[in-house]
C-alpha cells in the first residue's frame, strides 16, 4: 500500500498557486460581491416565496409546514383570481397599446426636431420623474373627482359633472400617465438610430407614407417597440397604487389581490399570495420570452 | 425618341429661408441621354435631382417629365427612382426582396416579380446574392444592388445622386465603364450628379456644369471642355492658364485683350464687351516650351525660365515664369522612353514659351 503524501507546505502552496494563475479567479473575484448581494437579496427572497407557495396557511395568519398544491389548486379554480389575472392582463395590454399608439408619434417628433428643441423636449419628458410617482398619482385624484379641476370647468360652462374616478378609465389614465416616459425613451432611442433616407428611398420606390411606415420604419424599430412594451407591461401588470387610489374598490387588479392577502386580509394568507406571486411570474417570464423571440431579429 | 424631352426645368427656384439653393434653373435633357450636373458642393446640383425625384418641391418654376408637370406630384406617385449615394438599401429585406420593393408597391402580381427581379440580378451580375443581406454584400455589391432596385421598375428616367462616391478608385473606374454600358444597353435617360469632373467627362453624353445655385453652361463634354463660356468653367474642368487684362477689341468670334505682358488675342466662345475685365485663357497641354527661339512671326512667344518640374509619369508638367506678370503651366506627353536628364526640363533653364492664337480663349467671369 502506498503511503499517503504528507500534507507539506509545498502542497498546500500549489493550491493557491494553482488559483493565482487561473486567469478565471479574477473574474470570480469581481464578480462576487454582485452575486453575493443577488443571492442575499433576489434568490434567497424568491426561494422563500417559492417555498411559502407550498405550505398551508393557518387561521391565525400564521404558516403550517404542511405542503400542499392546494394554493395553486385555488388560483386556478376560484374565479375572484382568474377575474384578477384577466383583468390585470388586460389592463396591461391596453395600457401598453395606448402607451404605443400615443409614444410613437412623440418620439418620432422629438426625433425630427431641431438638435435644440430635442433637448427641450426629452427633458419635459423626464421632468415627472423629479416628483414622487404617489404624490402624482394623488394629483390625478385631485383633477378627476367630483369636485376636481375636470368637474369644476364642466359646471363652470354649464355641462353635467362625470363620474371620472374610481373608474377602469381613471386606472388607465393614471397608468397611462406613469408609464408613458417609459416607451417614450426606448422608441427615441430606436429612431435615433433610424436611417431616415430609407423612407426616402421607399417613397422613391412608390410607397405612400402609410406604406413606408409600415413596411420600412416600424420593422427597424421594433427593438424599440418592443423593449418599451415589455417596459411597460410588467410593471402595469403589477400595479396596485394606481389601481387602489384611482379606482377604489371597483378596479381589483392582481397588485390589489396580492396586498391584500400580505398585508390587509383578515387573516393573512401569506402561501396563497406567495403562489399568485410564483404563478404570475411565470407567466410574464413565458410572455416576455415570446414577445422577443417574434419581434427582434437575430443577428447572425 | 431621341429628340424628346425627358426632363425639363423651366426657371426652377428653390429656397431653404434665406438661402437660394437653386436660383432659376432652366435646362432641357434628352430622352436617353447620360445627362450629369457637375459642380462643386452646393452648387444646387444634388437639390435640382431632389426636386426631379420628387424629395423637395420647387419655390417657383416648373419640373416636366415627358411633357407633363410633375413639380407637385409626390415621389410616390413618380415613374422616376433614384440611386442614393448612401444605397439606402433596407437592411432588413433581402437582395431580392429589396429589388422587388417597387414591383411590390405597384401590385405587379408575384410571379411577374420574381421574374423580373431575376432578371434585375442577372444584369447586375448579382443572381447569387439573392438571398444575402445588404450588410453582407460589399460596396460595390450593394451599389449594384441599388441599381438593380432602381432600374427593375422601367422608369422612364434613372437619377443618380454621386453613387460612386464611397468606393475605391479602381472600383469607381470600372463602375464608370459598367454605368455607362448599362445605360447604353437598357436606354433609359440617366440624369447623373458629380462633383468629380473625370467622371463627368467619362460618362456623358452632355454636361450642366453649375455654381452657386445657377446653370454655367450645359454642352457636349468636348464642348465644355474646349468651350467654356466662363472662367469658372475653364478653371472647374481640367486645368488653365489665366492672364489677366481688359477687352480692347471685340472682332466677331475672336478678341484682343490688353494684358500686363501685351496684346494678347483669343477666341471667345461668349460675348464680351469692349473695356470688360477679361482672362485670357490658355490650357496647359496646348502650350508649346521650345529650348530654342522659335521662328520669327510665331505668335504668343515668351522668354521664360523654368520654376518648377513635376515628372508625372505619362506627361511632365512644367511651371515657366516671364518676369513678375506671366507664370505659366506647360504640360508635355512623355512620347520617348528615355532615361536621359537632359532629355527633360530642369529647374532653371530657360526656353521659350509660345501658343497657337486658336488655343487660347478670352472669358470673363
Amino acid at each position: 500500500m502506498a503511503a499517503e503524501p504528507f500534507p507539506t507546505a509545498t502542497n498546500k502552496l500549489s493550491l493557491i498557486d494553482k488559483l493565482r494563475h487561473n486567469p478565471k479567479t479574477g473574474l470570480w473575484l469581481l464578480l462576487s460581491p454582485g452575486l453575493f448581494w443577488l443571492l442575499l437579496f433576489f434568490a434567497a427572497p424568491l426561494l422563500v416565496i417559492v417555498l411559502y407557495s407550498f405550505l398551508t396557511p393557518g387561521p391565525t395568519g400564521n404558516v403550517i409546514w404542511q405542503f400542499s398544491l392546494g394554493n395553486y389548486a385555488r388560483l386556478f379554480t376560484e374565479s375572484l383570481y382568474l377575474n384578477a389575472y384577466w383583468r390585470s392582463l388586460w389592463m396591461g395590454l391596453v395600457t401598453t397599446l395606448i402607451c404605443l399608439v400615443v409614444g410613437y408619434p412623440l418620439a418620432l417628433f422629438i426625433v425630427r426636431a431641431s438638435p435644440r428643441w430635442r433637448g427641450i423636449l426629452l427633458f419635459l419628458v423626464l421632468i415627472p420623474f423629479w416628483t414622487n410617482f404617489l404624490v402624482r398619482t394623488y394629483a390625478w385624484m385631485i383633477i378627476l373627482n367630483n369636485n376636481g379641476l375636470i368637474n369644476s370647468f364642466l359646471t363652470m360652462i354649464g355641462l353635467p359633472r362625470v363620474s371620472l374616478l374610481n373608474t377602469t378609465t381613471a386606472v388607465l389614465i393614471g397608468l397611462v400617465y406613469g408609464e408613458l416616459p417609459f416607451m417614450i425613451l426606448p422608441l427615441y432611442a430606436s429612431l435615433d438610430r433610424f436611417d431616415f433616407t430609407l423612407l426616402e428611398a421607399a417613397s422613391d420606390l412608390g410607397a405612400n407614407r402609410f406604406k413606408s411606415f409600415l413596411r420600412v420604419m416600424l420593422p427597424l424599430t421594433m427593438p424599440g417597440v418592443a423593449a418599451g412594451s415589455v417596459l411597460v407591461f410588467i410593471p402595469t401588470v403589477g400595479q396596485f397604487v394606481v389601481s387602489d387610489l384611482l379606482g377604489g374598490a371597483k378596479v381589483d387588479l392582481l397588485g390589489n389581490l396580492l396586498q391584500r392577502l400580505f398585508t390587509r386580509a383578515n387573516p393573512p394568507n401569506w402561501p396563497l399570495g406567495s403562489a399568485m406571486a410564483i404563478v404570475f411570474m411565470f407567466v410574464l417570464t413565458v410572455l416576455v420570452i415570446v414577445y422577443f423571440r417574434v419581434t427582434t431579429e437575430e443577428d447572425r | 425618341m431621341k429628340d424628346d424631352i425627358a426632363i425639363e426645368m423651366r426657371d426652377v427656384v428653390k429656397r431653404f429661408g434665406e438661402v437660394i439653393a437653386v436660383d432659376h434653373v432652366s435646362m432641357r435633357i434628352r430622352d436617353g441621354e447620360f445627362f450629369s450636373m457637375l459642380g462643386p458642393s452646393g452648387c444646387g446640383k444634388t437639390t435640382s435631382l431632389r426636386m426631379i425625384a420628387g424629395f423637395e418641391y420647387p419655390s417657383s418654376g416648373e419640373i416636366l417629365l415627358n411633357g407633363k408637370p410633375i413639380g407637385r406630384t409626390p415621389a410616390f406617385q413618380r415613374n422616376v427612382n433614384t440611386v442614393f449615394q448612401s444605397y439606402a438599401l433596407f437592411p432588413h429585406m433581402t437582395v431580392a426582396k429589396n429589388v422587388a420593393f417597387g414591383l411590390e408597391m405597384k401590385r405587379v402580381p408575384q410571379s411577374e416579380i420574381t421574374k423580373r427581379v431575376a432578371e434585375a440580378l442577372d444584369m447586375v451580375r448579382l443572381s447569387k446574392f439573392a438571398d444575402r443581406r445588404p450588410r453582407q454584400l460589399s460596396g460595390g455589391q450593394q451599389q449594384r444592388v441599388a441599381l438593380a432596385r432602381a432600374l427593375v421598375n422601367h422608369p422612364d428616367v434613372l437619377l443618380l445622386d454621386e453613387p460612386l462616391g464611397a468606393l475605391d478608385l479602381k472600383l469607381r473606374k470600372e463602375m464608370q465603364v459598367e454605368l455607362k454600358g448599362l445605360q447604353e444597353r437598357v436606354g433609359i435617360t440617366f440624369i447623373y450628379v458629380t462633383h468629380d469632373q473625370e467622371e463627368a467627362l467619362t460618362m456623358s453624353d452632355r454636361i450642366a456644369v453649375m455654381n452657386g445655385g445657377k446653370v454655367l453652361q450645359i454642352g457636349t463634354p468636348t464642348e465644355i471642355y474646349e468651350r467654356p463660356n466662363c472662367r469658372f468653367v475653364a478653371d472647374f474642368i481640367g486645368e488653365s492658364n489665366f492672364v489677366p487684362g481688359k477687352v480692347t477689341a471685340v472682332n466677331g468670334e475672336s478678341a484682343t485683350i490688353l494684358t500686363n505682358v501685351g496684346e494678347l488675342h483669343g477666341q471667345c466662345p461668349a460675348a464680351v464687351s469692349v473695356g470688360s475685365e477679361a482672362v485670357l485663357s490658355v490650357r496647359p497641354e496646348k502650350a508649346i516650351l521650345t529650348s530654342q527661339e522659335p521662328a520669327p512671326g510665331t505668335p504668343n512667344v515668351f522668354p521664360v525660365t523654368v520654376e518648377r518640374v513635376s515628372y508625372i509619369g505619362s506627361d511632365t508638367r512644367i511651371l515657366v515664369r516671364n518676369g513678375s506678370d506671366l507664370l505659366f503651366n506647360v504640360w508635355e506627353q512623355n512620347t520617348r522612353s528615355t532615361v536621359d536628364r537632359d532629355a527633360y526640363w530642369q529647374q532653371g533653364e530657360s526656353g521659350y514659351l509660345s501658343w497657337p492664337i486658336e488655343n487660347a480663349l478670352v472669358l470673363t467671369d
